[in-house]
């Protein structure tokens, strides 16, 4: 596709507006015309309408559509890790069926692994139309290569439409191999999905920390996104019947290039921050490794896990593992309780997600309250204890 | 050994700050930096040549702008640097610039033993470009590496980062891996190294000289696009208290049990 941004310099004043509403920092004025650095451009058309003098134009070429017919259905990507589907296929498969009904085509799921004969029928019972699978004990593990593989000839075979596969760290590695393979675009971390009015898939998804939000759209079939996990709904059960298709597959052994010599799943104190409902974060606020364990215990009474800020980490209070933002993990609790942090714009990227936002802090003017549902102005020292002593 | 290393300028995120009135970022005079998790990559690229000897080759792909990172990676050590800018190369998404880096890497660095990537670039947050070029160059990726248990010439055994744990992997070399931050910490750049990056020469690569399918870089490479950016839309709702006389507590407390916790 070519896009094209135009001034023009008959028109333009020079009023700096376009400057403003630029969030890439692409467009300055140079001798009082607007002038565009085509390497920050992202072309997302935020400077036309701010335009008062009509200066600035976009040309967007018509996407080439005449190869879409040839792919149809819309596949969710089925994680698995020993014969146990991820919670986020469930997700997908809620998500997906609706935008399947609103593109009047068929759900489908795509299992690879050593078990996955089993699951079909759980997950027909949850709308699914079609499962597509491959059982082979060479897929025991996740291998990059050889699940590529196999979804290449998937999709070479069966042509869908679009395919979903779960931001995990497992769907964060085998979407974009897939995508360079096949050469068709991804779009990262998603947290919202829906169909336009030409059919194509609107793919939304947060952008420099969740301070703006931008809509993707792709020019090439199938398309692919990850999308985060904790977002989209759990499909509802449904009784319902669907077909069982075996996927044809060339892989051997020499297909399988990478190999798993452990799994060490984290113990109950460091469980994993992304798929835990409650999160007390910790900030520079709390002051010391010792305070913290007020916070420890506040997680332990409400059955949830540490997350932490940068300040937290680097004063070496906590290990990395919890941190949460830019830097550190992305999560998406039920609730999120921040004590003693202020806000700053690279902590709330990784959680101004949470459903809701409980924050604790001394100064009335922390940015954290800009995203909290419910804000404490007070000190943890005094709300924390008096917390504990009440529950 | 010899290492590549990938690293994107980024703008760098503590200086943007939001607009109130337009509710837009301000980015006018944000300086840029290394991204941060590249600060990591670059920092185990070294770490593992001065283990086993070799070279560590940094490569970027941006505008001309991009020779600052490349002189702050030369004062850190690394021996040679491939600044890869062209225009044509202009409004490239993930796909595009990991065929671009890829071709680069084919084409400017022989013998290629490990690349090493950030786990993701934090102004677009993908983490799409390492598994790209890895499927360009046809070599196994690992990704969100928290440790390099092991490295020989041959292979290497890595501790990567899981949702509910980690994973100790091994795979034959050349190979393709994506760092986390609590890989390492990284060093400071010595003096020796800024006089040697002050007064470096940096190689520019032009898409000419990779011979680049002009189908294939910058915008018209890139299958997707952006239709649109919006603000998202503030939560209503918020309650805001001052805590007195356990105030704070009872809202807590009375949020808590409307939520079911307690
Ligand atoms: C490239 C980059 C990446 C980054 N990535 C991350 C990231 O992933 N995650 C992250 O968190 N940060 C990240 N940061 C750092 C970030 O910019 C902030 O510095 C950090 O989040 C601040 O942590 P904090 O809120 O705990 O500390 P501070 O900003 O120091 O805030 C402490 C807060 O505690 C309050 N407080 C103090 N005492 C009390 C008390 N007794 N009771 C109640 N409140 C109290 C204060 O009012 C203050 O608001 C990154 C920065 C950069 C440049
Ligand atoms: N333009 C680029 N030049 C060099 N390396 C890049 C570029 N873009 C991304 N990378 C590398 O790919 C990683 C992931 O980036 P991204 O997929 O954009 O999140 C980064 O941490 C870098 O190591």
């Amino acid at each position: 596709m070519s896009k094209q941004i135009l001034i023009l310099k008959d028109k333009c004043k020079g009023c700096n507006l376009c400057v403003k509403a630029c969030s890439f920092g692409a467009i300055s004025v140079v001798e009082k015309i607007a002038v565009i650095d085509a390497a920050k451009c992202s072309y997302c058309g935020a400077c036309e309408p701010a335009c008062k003098f009509k200066a600035i134009e976009i040309k967007v070429d018509d996407i080439d559509r005449s190869s879409f017919s040839a792919y149809k259905g819309l596949w969710v990507y089925g994680e698995n890790r020993d014969g146990v589907l991820a919670e986020v296929v469930y997700e997908l498969v809620g998500e997906g069926r609706k935008l399947a009904d609103k593109l009047k085509v068929e759900l489908s799921v795509v299992i690879i692994g050593d078990k996955t004969q089993n699951l079909a029928d759980d997950l027909f019972s949850y709308g699914v139309d079609n499962v597509y699978y491959i059982e082979n004990k060479l897929l025991k593990d996740y291998d990059t290569n050889s699940y590529t593989k196999i979804l290449e000839e998937a999709i070479e075979a069966h042509k869908p439409e679009i395919v979903l596969f779960g931001a995990t760290s497992e769907g964060r590695s085998v979407a974009p191999r897939l995508a360079a393979r096949v050469k068709t675009g991804l779009t990262a971390d998603c947290t919202a999905l829906d169909i336009t009015a030409d059919g194509d898939l609107a793919q939304t998804r947060p952008a420099f920390g969740g301070n703006i939000m931008a809509t993707i759209l792709c020019r090439t079939r199938p398309q692919l996104s990850t999308v985060r996990p904790h977002v989209m709904q759990k499909a509802a059960k449904l009784a319902k019947k669907g077909k069982k298709i075996e996927l044809k597959s060339t892989i051997v052994e020499k297909d399988v290039v990478t190999k798993v010599l452990e799994f060490i799943k984290e113990t109950r104190e460091n469980v994993n921050l992304t798929e835990s409902d409650i999160i007390i974060g910790a900030g520079r606020g709390v002051g010391s490794e010792e305070n913290l364990k007020l916070i420890h215990q506040l997680a332990e009474k409400l059955g949830g896990v540490v997350g932490a800020s940068r300040a937290c980490v680097d004063a070496g209070w906590i290990d990395h593992f919890h941190q949460v933002g830019q830097t550190g993990k992305t999560v998406h609790p039920k609730i999120y309780i921040a004590c003693g942090i202020s806000g700053a714009i690279q902590h709330l990227a990784g959680m101004s997600s949470s459903d809701i936002i409980i924050a604790i802090n001394k100064d009335a003017d922390a940015p954290i309250f800009n995203v909290a549902d419910l804000g404490i102005v007070g000190d943890v020292f005094t709300i924390i204890p008096a917390l504990l002593k009440s529950l | 050994m010899n290492i590549v290393v990938c690293i994107k300028q980024v703008p760098d995120t503590n200086d943007v700050k939001i607009d109130p009135q337009t509710n837009t970022l301000i980015r006018s005079g944000v300086p840029s930096i290394i991204n941060p998790f590249d600060e990591n990559a670059i920092e185990e690229g070294l770490r593992i040549k001065e283990k086993l000897g070799g070279t560590v080759t940094v490569v970027s792909m941006g505008p001309p702008q991009v020779e600052s990172c490349l002189r702050d990676a030369l004062s850190l050590g690394v021996d040679d640097v491939i600044l890869v800018t062209d225009r044509a190369f202009a409004g490239a998404d993930t796909l595009a610039t990991s065929y671009t880096l890829g071709k680069t890497i084919e084409k400017y660095v022989s013998n290629c033993d490990l690349i090493i990537f950030g786990k993701q670039a934090i102004d677009g947050d993908t983490a799409q470009v390492g598994p790209g070029v890895a499927e360009y160059l046809g070599i196994p990726q690992m990704i969100y590496v928290t440790k390099v248990e092991e490295i020989t010439p041959e292979k290497i055994v890595v501790k990567r980062e899981l949702e509910e744990g980690y994973e100790i992997v091994e795979s034959k070399l050349p190979a393709a891996i994506t760092v986390l931050k609590g890989i390492n910490t990284v060093r400071f750049p010595s003096l020796k190294g800024k006089m040697k990056a002050k007064s470096a020469t940096i190689k520019i690569v032009t898409a000419k000289d990779i011979e680049a399918d002009e189908n294939r870089i910058g915008l018209k490479g890139s299958p997707t696009w952006v239709s649109k950016i919006f603000t998202p839309p503030v939560k209503g709702n918020r309650q805001i208290i001052k805590d007195e006389d356990g105030s704070g507590v009872k809202a807590i407390i009375s949020k808590l049990k409307e939520l079911q916790v307690i």
